[in-house]
């Protein structure tokens, strides 16, 4: 039962994002993107991280990818449209991605020589225990990050609130 | 019981996945598109390699990743709208402005 959702969640990750290789329009990618994360959340589950599951269903396919959304609809779709790239660029850049598939297969393999174990079935780890652990070990990257989250937001308005002056 | 390395397998196919994305597309949002993806790959690893480590961290890390993306996201997309309000044009080969 776990490979079969495994599986169906796997294929419509793998399918969703091989998709929007081959698709041409901004808005197309962006909702192909939205259910690979989705589907991608569906995996986190399996890995018995519910937070992780929750959060990823609910920030990146909710609010992120909105975001890419709004976006997109906001840049004129003819304008904007890309031209795909020429053969040889193409051919050239598949055979990088094929190297560095083969390159990332052998360090797994070697990560994963020395005992092939499985993931022991512990407990999941509950939301308390995460919170938990964010405000004891991780408080200074908690707080680091908030102050990210404030520069990028103010940074954000600064630059779209610009007037056009080109 | 899956085992964690087909969970790492797939990360590792995500993330070629989107490293050709970004190689094969050609306009900004699609190849930022792209990112998002690799980031996504990343937190998958980091989860299908936790079951040594502890669940709690590896769910801490994918946390501080989601909220930097969040900003990078929102930072990325107010400059390519800020670079579309003035050029008109969202494709990679049109931004050459530090060409020369």
């Amino acid at each position: 039962m776990d490979w079969v959702i495994f599986g169906i969640l796997a294929f419509l990750c793998v399918g969703s994002v091989a998709a929007m290789i081959f698709s041409r329009n901004p808005a197309h990618n962006a909702l192909l993107l939205v259910l690979c994360f989705a589907s991608l959340g569906g995996v986190f589950g399996l890995l018995d991280a519910p937070f992780a599951a929750v959060v990823q269903v609910i920030v990146y396919s909710g609010a992120i990818m909105v975001l890419f959304l709004f976006a997109v609809m906001t840049i004129n779709l003819k304008k904007g449209q890309a031209r795909e790239r020429k053969r040889k660029i193409y051919a050239a850049s598949m055979i990088l991605a094929a190297v560095l598939l083969v390159e990332l297969a052998i360090v797994a393999r070697k990560a994963f020589w020395p005992a092939a174990e499985s993931v022991p079935a512990g407990a999941p780890a509950e939301p308390v225990g995460i919170g938990h652990l964010l405000f004891t070990r991780y408080l200074y990257p908690f707080e680091i990050t908030s102050i990210l989250l404030i520069a990028a937001l103010v940074g954000a308005l600064v630059m779209a609130g610009k007037k056009e002056s080109a | 019981m899956i085992p964690s390395s087909a969970f790492l397998a797939l990360a590792i196919v995500l993330f070629v996945l989107g490293v050709a994305a970004f190689f094969v597309k050609k306009d900004l949002l699609t190849q930022f598109m792209a990112v998002e993806v690799m980031l996504n790959a990343g937190n998958l690893a980091f989860l299908s390699l936790a079951g040594r480590a502890g669940k709690a961290e590896a769910q801490v890390i994918v946390f501080f990743v989601l909220t930097v993306a969040a900003a990078e996201a929102v930072v990325g997309l107010a400059i390519i709208l800020h670079y579309f309000r003035q050029r008109k044009s969202v494709r990679t080969e049109d931004v050459d402005g530090l060409k020369g």
